[in-house]
């Protein structure tokens, strides 16, 4: 890998923000490092995080308080996120293999790159890695790719399973920026890819993630992690559908919807679930919904199955919060 | 106790699981580290390549390409390697020529592994590139028969049978191409002697392939290398030719005169052999009762350019049922990729897989069980060459797998999840059962301890083990008084651990000097006591390291104290006994499999493998079992899983990566269940013993498929199967 200057972060450090601003930040590792040995991240100067003070869970009466740098298997094993937020616990432990949850953190998490096959190959042309270069994906192989919200310069997804959890749970993300926290919500986070596919995000070069907010509300009579892929560990998701439901006589109080592995970022329509509201919670009523959630697909080829798939997905998920078994 | 037939643990587990084995990679010595950049076309040629910066990197030590490539390694050069197919070998930065994409064209040497690889991407290469022609399905007018061998002959007049036949099935079915991705990667250590001679570490399935090649190439005498190897971290075929991280890392200490490591990425595991794609063109037929009258299997297979990859494909078709009318076609279309390689149980799993799809289909045609319809077709020799079996107790495989999967009442089972569909399927599975020659050494110390050399590999196949349970039982003594040693060209020679037939080759080998040396025993021990002169060797036995005559025993170190230096060492070939091609020798096997598909998701789960195998006198039914599981798991992700994906456009693998390129891990297997039928077999070979290192991927991805299609209705006819291709059922 390209050399690099290495710096740990005190909190002293912090206050000036400038190395933050100069560096790529490292922390698990488990995303960056690959990149940097693919020679797709080629940063200057890594600012390591790790010795931060954000590696705590603390419960509030907001909600939970998640450190950035408390790793996925610690956050997916918390006795309050199991309790209260158990959308969260499945996804998280749907993701990747054991070393790896261990090893990473939530922050990093949120900001993990895509998988698209040619934006792992430095020889193949990509817009999200070299802006301008082209995207391979488009006409090629795109199993793996978005659905919706996509544009002609990049139909990547973010594969993050616990993104869409927190994506459904409308959890908040708090950011440090220029010595002061900026809270962002969740869906504001991530974008879509546009005409700059190289930003995967809405952060600036500075900020610092170091909380995630989850609210008081965490589904957890009714909902569902259902995850689909090419086989049933250490896959990222084909598609993934984080479901949450409040249901009161049969009727829909509240429905929570968040889709992986069809967009650049966890897609979630609030416009679309408030039309839900007060309507019976019924698989036809589902089938509306999904067909709502999803209008305007298009899918590239090899990915065509996941127009059909998604759909079927959410009605399933559904179905499973409504009757958890 | 005989240790042959135990669940012996492994001799060399202890040293695996506590990281002192040592493989190639693992070889410490102050190495240069040595880096291949690749390709990034397929065709074309190289017009510049500017090695400015990475030659002023920090750490670099020299950059190889074409333009620099010695002389010498350029004319009347022998490339080839024992298992080289039909061509001309790959020659590495041989001139600026691009024959597929990913090709190594410069070599980085570094002082550590980071600056190689970075300095590799500062290296400019320009290219006039010529447009990538396709794969196999875009080439497949330059299939021809010409570039393959001829098949097994032809026999009765299959056109008039089919047209004849009572139910008829014609077929295509397509595989896609695999990556062997062993654990450890492939890795060369070279050590460099002030002596200027080299011993060569590396990652070979036989030490006498890393010499030839050696040899051939950089014209090195015998003694001015040595080769070694002991421990490799699975193989599966990709080590059965010397791959280039040898030339790379030998040409980097030559030309150094340095020790040079190379240890490929597991993105560059990729940029060599696979599995080659095929297409399979099936036509059966039966008659009403269920007779297979007609038979026909043309195979057309994927080589490179520059060799003619082949495989037994269509062969098998020819063998497993009886049939007097069968038509056997094979075909090769060149592609702009890197020569494809054995990968276990090479062409068998292929050719099966299609034979086996098709029987089902013809089955179902005729209305007739999958297992009955194989029962009524069996055949007790060998068609394609007329000759008996040396031992086929697959009627047994079939019963007892019928009896644990209890097939017969496998649709009563009642289904548990209203989303899942469930079906049930079978195959048949066979491997050669073969002998080559082998030849071993054997010397006994003061302690009674025995050392027996052999140039054989243990690919994580327990050689070590089954060869020491081998002599430890012939010897007379317990397993801790052998010691085999393996992986050294200074050892007697060996065939490359392949094709099965290690146990069969070796251990007979093994068996051999072992009896020989009960001789030299004898002798030494009638000669110091003339009393005993008029003994016949009949009379004594082995046990416990002691000769036994009647009440009275000897200790061997006793015996062979007076014996001379000379006669503690002995040496032995043993080659396949005269008359052993009168029979042919398979090892077989049946499997079962429950599969469940998911109406709406298309999610395919397989919550069974069932494989009953014969093969002869199992000497370690542990490792053996190893063996089974192992090709079984890869079985099924040859069914489900694995797919190289080659982008039409570049010629370029996409998921060159454990992420994408997707093996079956621990979550995909659930009850896996494996027996050996008893099968006695005084023809194979002295021990009567058959390899299992490739049977159980032998039939596993038919009898998926054959179980999807009964859960569905719907037959997939390609590899791997995947939830989108069941989505719409």
């Amino acid at each position: 890998m390209k050399p690099f200057q290495y710096t740990r972060l005190s909190t002293q450090d912090l206050a000036s923000g400038t190395t933050l601003r100069d560096s790529t930040i490292l922390a698990g590792g488990t995303n960056l490092i690959d990149l940097m040995k693919y020679g797709v991240e080629k940063p200057d100067r890594l600012a390591d995080i790790g010795k931060l003070p954000y590696a705590q869970i603390e419960e509030s009466d907001e909600g939970l308080l998640l450190g950035a740098l408390v790793t996925n298997a610690d956050t997916a094993y918390h006795s309050a996120v199991k309790k209260t937020y158990p959308l969260l616990h499945k996804a998280i432990l749907s993701a990747a293999s054991a070393q790896l949850r261990n090893r990473a953190t939530n922050g990093g998490n949120l900001l993990q790159r895509t998988r698209c096959y040619y934006f792992y190959d430095t020889a193949m042309p990509c817009n999200k890695r070299e802006p301008g270069s082209g995207c391979a994906a488009i006409n090629g192989f795109n199993r793996i790719h978005a659905i919706l919200g996509t544009s002609a310069s990049c139909i990547a997804t973010h594969p993050s399973d616990m993104c869409v959890a927190l994506a459904a749970l409308e959890a908040e993300v708090h950011v440090l920026r220029k010595g002061a926290t900026l809270v962002i919500p969740f869906d504001q986070l991530h974008r879509l890819p546009g005409d700059h596919p190289e930003k995967d995000h809405n952060l600036e070069p500075g900020d610092l993630i170091t909380h995630i907010q989850l609210p008081t509300e965490g589904f957890s009579d009714h909902f569902e992690y259902l995850k689909i892929r090419d086989r049933e560990s250490y896959a990222f998701a084909l598609i993934s559908v984080a479901a949450c439901l409040k249901v009161s006589e049969g009727k829909i109080e509240d429905i929570r919807v968040a889709l992986g592995g069809v967009a650049h970022k966890p897609w979630k329509l609030k416009k679309v679930e408030k039309e839900m509201i007060g309507k019976v919670a019924s698989t036809d009523n589902f089938q509306f919904f999904a067909e709502r959630l999803i209008q305007g697909a298009q899918s590239f080829g090899t990915n065509d199955f996941k127009i059909l798939l998604v759909k079927r997905a959410i009605v399933r998920a559904l179905n499973s919060a409504l009757n958890p078994s | 106790m005989l240790n042959i037939g135990n669940k012996q643990t492994r001799v060399d587990g202890p040293q695996k699981v506590t990281g002192k084995a040592t493989y190639t990679a693992d070889i410490a010595a102050p190495f240069y580290h040595a880096y291949v950049l690749q390709s990034t076309i397929a065709c074309g040629s190289i017009t510049a390549i500017d090695t400015t910066a990475a030659e002023a990197f920090e750490g670099v030590k020299a950059i190889f390409t074409h333009l620099n490539l010695p002389e010498r390694l350029k004319n009347k050069v022998d490339y080839t390697d024992p298992l080289a197919p039909p061509g001309k070998p790959f020659r590495p930065f041989y001139n600026n020529t691009i024959l597929y994409n990913g090709q190594p064209i410069a070599l980085v040497v570094a002082e550590s592994f980071e600056q190689a690889r970075y300095a590799s991407k500062l290296i400019k290469v320009t290219y006039e590139e010529k447009k990538f022609k396709g794969s196999l399905a875009e080439n497949l007018k330059n299939a021809s028969a010409d570039r393959a061998p001829e098949p097994a002959k032809n026999r009765g007049d299959f056109t008039k049978a089919f047209k004849n036949s009572d139910y008829t099935i014609i077929r295509e079915y397509r595989q896609s191409r695999n990556y062997h991705n062993p654990m450890e990667p492939h890795a060369t250590s070279v050590e460099y002697n002030s002596d200027g001679n080299i011993v060569v570490y590396d990652k070979i399935q036989g030490v006498a392939s890393s010499l030839k090649y050696l040899k051939g190439v950089f014209g090195l005498g015998a003694d001015s290398v040595r080769v070694k190897s002991d421990f490799v971290g699975g193989a599966f075929g990709s080590g059965l030719r010397p791959q280039y991280q040898l030339f790379m890392a030998t040409l980097a200490a030559l030309e150094l005169k340095h020790n040079v490591q190379m240890v490929m990425t597991r993105a560059q595991m990729f940029s060599f052999g696979y599995r080659p794609e095929v297409i399979h063109t099936m036509k059966l037929g039966c008659s009403k009762d269920g007779t297979l009258t007609a038979l026909s299997h043309k195979t057309v297979g994927e080589t490179s350019t520059f060799e003619d990859f082949n495989e037994t494909i269509v062969d098998w078709s020819g063998l497993l049922y009886k049939c007097d009318n069968v038509n056997l076609e094979y075909e090769l279309t060149p592609v702009q990729s890197y020569t494809p390689l054995d990968m276990r149980a090479p062409g068998g799993v292929s050719g099966v897989y299609a034979l086996e799809c098709a029987i089902d289909e013809l089955a179902h045609e005729a209305g007739i069980d999958p297992l009955e319809f194989r029962r009524k077709n069996y055949v007790d020799y060998d068609q394609n060459e007329n000759k008996p079996f040396t031992s086929k107790e697959l009627k047994a495989c079939y019963a007892r797998c019928e009896e644990v999967f209890n097939w017969n009442n496998r649709k009563s089972l009642a289904k548990t999840d209203p989303h899942l569909l469930l079906g049930y399927g079978m195959a048949t599975g066979s491997w050669e059962a073969l002998q080559q020659p082998a030849s071993v050494a054997l010397s006994m110390n003061e302690m009674g301890t025995f050392t027996i050399k052999c140039a054989t590999a243990d690919i994580g196949t327990g050689t070590y083990t089954v060869m020491s349970q081998i002599a430890a039982d012939k010897l007379g003594v317990s397993l801790d008084k052998i010691k085999f040693k393996l992986g050294d060209t200074a050892f007697p020679d060996s065939p490359i651990e392949g094709g099965s037939w290690t146990v069969s080759s070796v251990g007979s080998a093994v068996a051999a000097i072992c009896e020989k040396f009960q001789y030299r025993i004898f002798d030494v021990w009638k000669r110091n006591n003339p009393e005993y002169q008029a003994v016949a060797f009949e009379a004594i036995s082995f046990q416990d390291a002691k000769l036994k005559y009647g009440s009275k025993t000897f200790a061997f170190t006793e015996i062979m104290q007076q014996a001379s230096k000379d006669e503690l060492s002995i040496a032995h070939s043993e080659a396949p006994a005269d008359g052993q091609d009168t029979h042919s020798g398979y090892a077989h096997c049946c499997v079962m499999v429950e599969v469940t598909v998911d109406k709406e998701l298309g999610i395919i789960k397989v919550p069974r493998l069932v494989n009953v195998s014969a093969a002869g006198k199992i000497i370690n039914p542990k490792t053996a079992e190893n063996q089974l599981l192992g090709s079984m798991i890869w079985g099924l992700g040859m069914a489900l899983r694995e797919e190289g994906m080659v982008d039409s456009r570049y010629g370029r693998v996409m998921n060159a990566n454990f992420a994408e390129y997707h093996i079956a891990v621990n979550a995909d297997i659930h009850d896996i269940h494996t027996e050996f039928v008893e099968e006695h077999d005084d023809k194979v070979n002295p021990l009567g013993a058959k390899g299992v290192g490739e049977l159980g991927i032998v039939g596993l991805a038919a009898a998926i498929s054959n179980a999807i299609f009964d859960a569905t209705g719907k037959r997939l006819r390609k590899l791997p199967m995947l939830l989108d291709d069941v989505l719409e059922v």
